[in-house]
């Protein structure tokens, strides 16, 4: 069950004189929610950044499914089989639900020469995004423009846009932000189910629902790794609790 | 399997609608020289050409996002190309100069789109406005283009097959064929590429290029193969425009007319193929409106006064364009903003 998919070693990330991520080391592995945690500014969206290549790290490797991946472009990351979400809501306001998961799906199956090929009927694809509708709960919406959801929908439709592009590791900024508490416990509902085929990093500020899912907890400060463990052994870390947790 | 089903459907009443219109403007097109004159027959395919520039740029502004503000330059190559590369004395051959025309527009797109592309937004409109200049000085000042007073085409190519001539170019109307079926064939063409999975990942790099990135598209190659499609559109443009005139001179390439095409596609429709189509017969036309003298007197040398107050005008009350007009009469009629809530009932 220990089968790591993403691992990073000592990655660093200088802005100038700041330092905003400090030699922080990480394993993900399948079957595993992986919670990071911290103040705003402890540099948890900057490890996502780096882990999925939007940002160059300024020192430390990445290793995507046992592959030194430190000098890939994001794109081929996400090829890889890494998928993201972001903090800001980030898909295609203007397409329907399901053409922003087809056009996901669709990364997998590039095929950019074939001009004459309509995109909407490919098998391969279509099937993807509407498996990946279905898993987050947005079959009714489908044919909605998604700049027209919800804000918890257009979460759950970020999450779906990732799960389209099949990927094996999950980097997810904070996807219960502003969510109501049904809502929440459909998405956490939803992280467990797919636990089980993934790797999940997910960074998130609501501690109720990070206890909930969370098989290791990372605790972020100043850009530096303070605690690192078993949920029940951060918890009870009187460090962690003079830093953050405070009363919890 | 439902997936299937959910794309096969019959086309939506508004699509309906709009390929019903293109259609109609195609058969008008091919039914005028029937009824026009010879100066029609000229304007016409005059704004034909321009039509398949303003597509061309189409692609890149209107699906892809990326306003182009030197296009005029691989227009211009197109057309430089033909003069350049036709034998003085003879007819060149129309298979070996058309391609050569679209390759030379290409070439120089790929070259303007490589490092142009690596900049964004305001600064990319300024880097593809330097590399058109740079392309217009070459011309302008020195031997290569001829100057200030451009270069005659003293035959014009012929469309031949093993000696026998199948199409005369120099007859207006057999031309004016050309150019129209030119322009059939570059909107048929990238209606369907618009389709394609190439054409929805422009579309989505136009929307959202960092969730595009972070699904797994390399967004670069794919601007680049849109920059250079639409370059070879351009040039395709600029071939029939030298081959129209059997003329050529620096003001092809200049910013006025990358201007006046970004115009274009802006009266009459982003994000609409049609919208080009639109465009470009409503600038031409309002271009030769206000330059009449019989209208005008002889205030019609003020044209661009008028034209530019019209655009202004235009674009102020239709901000979708001119492709919108029939949307805005809709929700004027049922009194309702949104275009998507009145008359979608029979649909749903």
């Amino acid at each position: 069950m220990s089968e790591v998919l993403l691992r990073a070693c000592d990655v660093t990330r200088r802005w100038g004189g700041l330092v905003a991520v400090d030699r922080v080391s990480l394993e993900l592995q399948r079957g595993q929610v992986h919670a990071v945690i911290g103040t705003n500014g402890a540099g948890k969206s900057t490890l996502i950044n780096i882990l999925s290549g939007e940002i160059a790290p300024s020192a430390g490797t990445v290793e995507l499914l046992g592959r030194d991946v430190s000098a890939w472009s994001q794109p081929r990351r996400a090829q890889a089989g890494l998928g993201r979400s972001y903090q800001r809501t980030t898909i295609y306001p203007e397409f329907s639900v399901f053409e922003n998961c087809r056009l996901a799906a669709q990364a997998r199956l590039q095929r950019p020469w074939a001009w004459w090929e309509r995109a909407d009927r490919c098998v391969a694809g279509n099937d993807a995004a509407l498996a990946a509708v279905r898993r987050t709960g947005l079959f009714d919406v489908l044919d909605r423009t998604a700049g027209l959801l919800s804000h918890g929908q257009k979460r759950q439709l970020e999450i779906a846009m990732c799960l389209a592009t099949a990927p094996q590791v999950l980097l997810l900024d904070e996807p219960l932000a502003g969510m109501g508490a049904e809502e929440t416990d459909r998405m956490l509902e939803l992280l467990a189910e797919l636990k089980a085929g993934h790797a999940i990093l997910l960074v998130e500020h609501d501690m109720d629902a990070v206890f909930r899912i969370a098989d290791r907890i990372t605790v972020m400060v100043n850009g530096s790794v303070l605690a690192s463990g078993e949920p029940q052994a951060v918890r009870a870390n009187p460090e962690v609790q003079a830093a953050y947790l405070g009363g919890h | 399997m439902s997936a299937g089903a959910r794309s096969s459907g019959l086309l939506a009443p508004a699509e309906r609608g709009k390929a019903l219109f293109v259609v109609l403007a195609f058969a008008a097109l091919a039914l005028y020289p029937l009824a026009a004159g010879q100066f029609g027959i000229d304007l016409v395919t005059k704004i034909m050409i321009y039509a398949i520039f303003a597509l061309s740029l189409e692609l890149l502004v209107g699906t892809t996002g990326l306003v182009c503000f030197g296009h005029a330059a691989l227009f211009g190559i197109g057309a430089y190309a033909v003069v350049k590369l036709s034998p003085e004395y003879e007819a060149g051959s129309v298979w070996w100069l058309l391609p050569a025309s679209i390759g030379a527009a290409s070439l120089y797109a790929l070259f303007m789109g490589s490092l142009s592309l690596r900049t964004r937004g305001a600064y990319f409109i300024m880097v593809t406005l330097a590399f058109a200049q740079m392309a217009y000085y070459v011309v302008h000042d020195t031997p290569l283009g001829g100057g200030t007073d451009g270069i005659y085409l003293n035959v014009k190519p012929v469309v031949a097959v093993g000696g026998r001539t199948l199409l005369d170019l120099d007859d207006p109307k057999t031309f004016y064929g050309v150019t129209l079926a030119c322009l059939a064939l570059v909107f048929v063409f990238l209606a369907v590429l618009l389709r394609s999975r190439f054409g929805r990942a422009l579309a989505g790099i136009k929307v959202n290029e960092q969730r595009m990135r972070a699904t797994g598209f390399e967004t670069y190659p794919y601007k680049l193969a849109a920059f250079v499609v639409s370059g070879a559109l351009a040039g395709l443009a600029g071939f029939l425009f030298a081959v129209k005139d059997a003329y050529v001179n620096p003001e092809l390439l200049s910013w006025h007319l990358s201007g006046s095409v970004l115009i274009m596609i802006i009266l009459g429709g982003l994000g609409h193929l049609r919208g080009a189509l639109i465009g470009a017969f409503a600038f031409a036309l309002l271009q030769e409106f206000f330059k009449s003298e019989a209208i005008w007197g002889a205030f019609a040398k003020h044209w661009h006064l008028g034209l530019g107050l019209t655009i202004i005008a235009c674009v102020a009350l239709l901000p979708r364009g001119l492709v919108d007009v029939p949307g805005q009469w809709r929700a004027r009629l049922t009194g309702r903003g949104a275009p998507g809530g009145a008359g979608s009932g029979a649909g749903a």
